[in-house]
């Protein structure tokens, strides 16, 4: 799995963009590229897209879920952008849909939280 | 009756082989013609259950998964097993959000998944032996359908 990473609005926002399948093997790359970057440009908004992803199971939930946390304990946001059905469904069903903003694309969550940020 | 068509294979509990695990499976099953959306269920059910084998059932320990797939008319049969730990209180792994590793930031959701994506779903386990998953699903494809009109 590929993660492409993104900074913008000086630095506050950055876009993450995953590609490909995100299944307990990928996790942990996924999950140490992350928590990296988290660290080292202290952003306050992450935008994770999912756009690229392929396939998905619980070890993405759990990735995606302990990002979340990571970005609230430092007062910072997580929100998802491009789901797929597949992986909407997963959403749905662990109940992360309601915790996490979700939005259709990463242009309409940049804009969104360009709004907030301001 | 038709025979069942069957397919077994035993492979390492390494991470590695969840991906090849699962597209296995949809490549064997690609015969009853499922539509993307079944062929996803399938494929997330052996990713969920081979991910147990490796996490819970060997954790540290070298071992292998044994896996078996049954095509019977419209349906599959699926069976994943491992010889690892076994699991002590199966009432409490099937609760939605238990997870046994949340150092690990498991979600807790595999059970949970597992369930909603098949018809039929059995946990056998012993602990010390252990844990072998059956599950039962149906293909509901409008092709199979024409086919059992006939």
């Amino acid at each position: 799995m590929k993660v492409q990473i993104e900074t913008m609005n000086r630095g506050a926002m950055m876009v993450a963009t995953l590609h490909g399948e995100l299944d307990h093997h990928a996790a942990e790359n996924v999950r140490g590229t992350l928590d990296r970057e988290i660290e080292a440009t202290k952003v306050d908004c992450l935008i994770l897209d999912l756009r690229g992803v392929t396939f998905m199971d619980s070890s993405g939930l759990g990735v995606i879920l302990g990002r979340y946390k990571k970005m609230q304990a430092i007062s910072g946001e997580l929100v998802v952008t491009s789901l797929s059905k597949p992986v909407e469904r997963l959403f749905e069903m662990s109940g992360l849909h309601k915790i996490m903003k979700i939005y259709k694309d990463r242009e309409t969550a940049i804009k969104a939280l360009k709004e907030v940020t301001k | 009756m038709k025979t069942a068509n069957s397919m077994s294979m035993t492979f390492s509990a390494l991470s590695e082989n969840e991906a090849f695990a699962r597209v296995a499976v949809a490549a064997f099953v690609a015969q009853l013609n499922p539509t993307l959306e079944e062929l996803t269920e399938i494929k997330t059910v052996v990713s969920e259950a081979v991910t147990n084998c490796i996490i819970h059932g060997y954790g540290e320990i070298e071992g292998d998964i044994y896996l078996q797939c049954k095509i019977l008319g419209d349906s599959i049969e699926l069976v994943v097993e491992d010889h690892g730990i076994g699991i002590d209180d199966l009432d409490l792994v099937r609760q939605p959000l238990y997870t046994s590793r949340p150092e690990l930031e498991r979600s807790g959701m595999g059970f949970t998944i597992m369930e909603s994506f098949v018809d039929e779903f059995a946990v056998e386990s012993v602990v010390g032996k252990g844990t072998k998953l059956r599950f039962k699903k149906r293909i509901r494809t409008p092709q199979s359908a024409t086919h059992h009109e006939v």
